[in-house]
């Protein structure tokens, strides 16, 4: 991104880098420019990686404790909880771990849905995104498997049977991943092996992620494009990287509190008890964080449609750079967009919500009702608004409205009121 | 470019992509099959039950291939009940006689056909069984009377060893 080439001082460290430029690589990512009207909303990338790292560290150090076998994993869970030095914490942080990252993600995706991140030219940054939380969803329910409780176990037996909804190959198939006629000691090997690899996996996407967004830089809360970087911008360090810290300072006492005070508050308590395969839990959930789209496959009462309802459901979002015809970015400048927006939002909290509750009589037909408005607001709302809304005026520049004496000055008032 | 003639050059491009193919898959498959229910899992294939202590109204679950087997002794109002259902009423339409072959004793998978989970017995809108994950309604048949499961529930293959053994498998 920097105009200038970059040449170390030192003669070992210009020696080095001729040969591999690492460390060009380093003064790209302290130089590198970033739109000085970013907000909070924009910490959470770094909070991310902050989280991956977390849960590749302590899952890690678990594995080094942990027996992924059917007869004793749930045996060398409670070892590591009682016995194992410190055990107790590190598993309390790889748990609440998964919850605090998913938080995060959502967070930094409701973040590019209010100021259109995913717009052009950043497609590929989202649709990377998309495939890291795609993931992200599969280590989380792999990892909930490995302490082989009752939640595990039924959890991995329902999951694995919406590939029985596929006609023809589907039980072929579901055999096939169970490794057996039902989830067992086969299943719980490989789920083990597969949740090892997947972080290494989203470590890998991340670089691409992180590599397709310094193409055009970010996007900012204005969602306009950087006119004159000597104005618009800052330099990576040391700006963005104290503010970035503050922020994760932040959100480590919020994730702090949950491992030190509340550990279990995010699980389920029949997970304390051993997998059982002939005793189905009374009441089936999974972890909140998936809760949304569980209530979506619930609310259509066909197998096969219903898994397909709740694929849809994460798959349409890897559309939504081509569903949302707005050539405005931000929300800041779409009155309209912004309302429907927040409906959104609360239509997913509507979802997570009756996806905990059981699926009958007034819960049922408000997941039906929920689950409809989803997909209305990306097949129907988005490509008409964009056609139709009339947006507000655009500033000229980052640096514009800040300075003030431009004719969008009042947009601009309006719009820090609303950050 | 206006006239394609095949040469020595595109036979052996075409010959060596297509080698290339069967190798590429002849190398990924065991990698796929090893996946696949082992000598071991096939092993445990069949289960011999005790059922003489079994009362009529009354069901066990056995384990069968790390899945529940329910074996319900029916009463004879049970049997009527389950012989009386008529077949358009049902989802997946499947004559009682078909599913027990002796009326009196009913065994059948105990897994739901919507995702696989044990369904309560006794419960539920048809006086069968009932599944608590996503609410589907069985009637005493173990037929899919209400709810997201799309069939009855799987009747695996058992015979009468004697008169109180079923051999499952």
């Amino acid at each position: 991104m920097s105009e200038h080439e970059y040449t170390p001082k030192s003669k070992v460290g210009k020696w080095f880098n001729d040969r591999l430029p690492l460390l060009t690589l380093a003064n790209h990512l302290t130089d590198y420019p970033t739109p000085k009207n970013l907000n909070y909303w924009w910490t959470f990338g770094g909070i991310l990686t902050f989280c991956l790292i977390t849960q590749i560290v302590t899952g890690l150090v678990l594995a080094m404790h942990y027996i992924a076998h059917a007869d004793m994993a749930f045996d060398s869970v409670e070892h590591i909880m009682r016995d194992v030095n410190y055990g107790w914490l590190i598993r309390y942080i790889h748990a609440n771990g998964a919850s605090m990252f998913f938080l995060a993600v959502y967070i930094h995706i409701f973040r590019s849905l209010f100021y259109g991140s995913y717009k052009s030219p950043r497609e590929i940054i989202w649709i990377i995104g998309i495939i890291i939380y795609l993931l992200m969803m599969a280590a989380a329910f792999m990892g909930y498997v490995l302490p082989w409780g009752q939640m595990s176990f039924w959890g991995a037996t329902v999951i694995t049977n919406l590939f029985s909804a596929i006609p023809l190959v589907g039980e072929g198939i579901v055999t096939w991943l169970w490794g057996g006629y039902s989830v067992d000691n086969p299943t719980l090997t490989r789920f083990f092996t597969l949740h090892y690899l997947i972080p290494f996996l989203i470590l890998g996407l991340v670089v691409l992620h992180i590599w397709a967004l310094h193409v055009p830089g970010n996007n900012n809360p204005v969602g306009i494009d950087i006119k004159k970087p000597s104005k618009d911008t800052v330099p990576f360090h040391p700006y963005i990287v104290i503010k970035d810290g503050f922020a994760l300072l932040m959100f480590m006492i919020v994730f702090a509190f949950f491992v030190f005070y509340t550990p279990n508050i995010l699980g389920h308590a029949d997970n304390y008890i051993e997998a059982d395969p002939l005793v189905t839990p009374a009441h089936i959930v999974p972890e909140w964080y998936l809760l949304p789209f569980y209530a979506i496959l619930r609310s259509v009462p066909d197998k096969l449609l219903g898994v397909v309802a709740m694929l849809s459901a994460i798959l349409i979002l890897a559309a939504l750079p081509w569903l949302d015809t707005s050539k405005t970015r931000s929300a800041v400048f779409r009155p309209l967009y912004k309302q429907f927006y927040w409906i959104l939002v609360a239509d997913v909290l509507i979802l997570g919500y009756v996806g905990a509750m059981p699926a009958e009589g007034l819960y049922l037909l408000v997941a039906r009702v929920a689950t409809a408005y989803y997909f209305l607001h990306f097949l129907l709302i988005l490509p008409v608004l964009g056609l139709k809304e009339k947006t507000l005026p655009i500033p000229l520049s980052i640096t514009d409205p800040v300075l003030g004496g431009s004719s969008n000055f009042s947009t601009a008032k309006n719009q820090t009121k609303i950050e | 470019m206006s006239e394609k003639k095949t040469n020595r050059r595109d036979f052996l491009f075409t010959a060596t992509y297509a080698v290339g193919a069967v190798g590429v898959g002849a190398t990924i498959w065991p990698m796929i099959d090893q996946m696949n229910p082992d000598a071991s899992v096939k092993a445990l294939a069949s289960t011999e039950v005790d059922v003489s202590s079994v009362d009529r109204g009354k069901t066990i679950t056995v384990l069968w291939r790390g899945k529940p087997v329910f074996i319900r002794r029916r009463t004879q109002e049970e049997i009527a009940e389950a012989k009386s259902v008529k077949l358009e009423d049902l989802k997946d339409p499947q004559k009682d006689e078909d599913r027990a072959k002796d009326p009196e004793w009913l065994v059948m998978l105990g897994v739901c056909t919507h995702l696989g989970c044990v369904p309560l017995d006794q419960k539920g809108d048809y006086n069968g069984w009932f599944c608590p994950c996503h609410g589907s309604h069985y009637d005493i048949s173990g037929r899919i009377r209400k709810g997201p499961a799309p069939t009855n529930m799987e009747i695996p293959k058992y015979e009468f060893v004697n008169a109180n053994t079923i051999k499952i498998g």
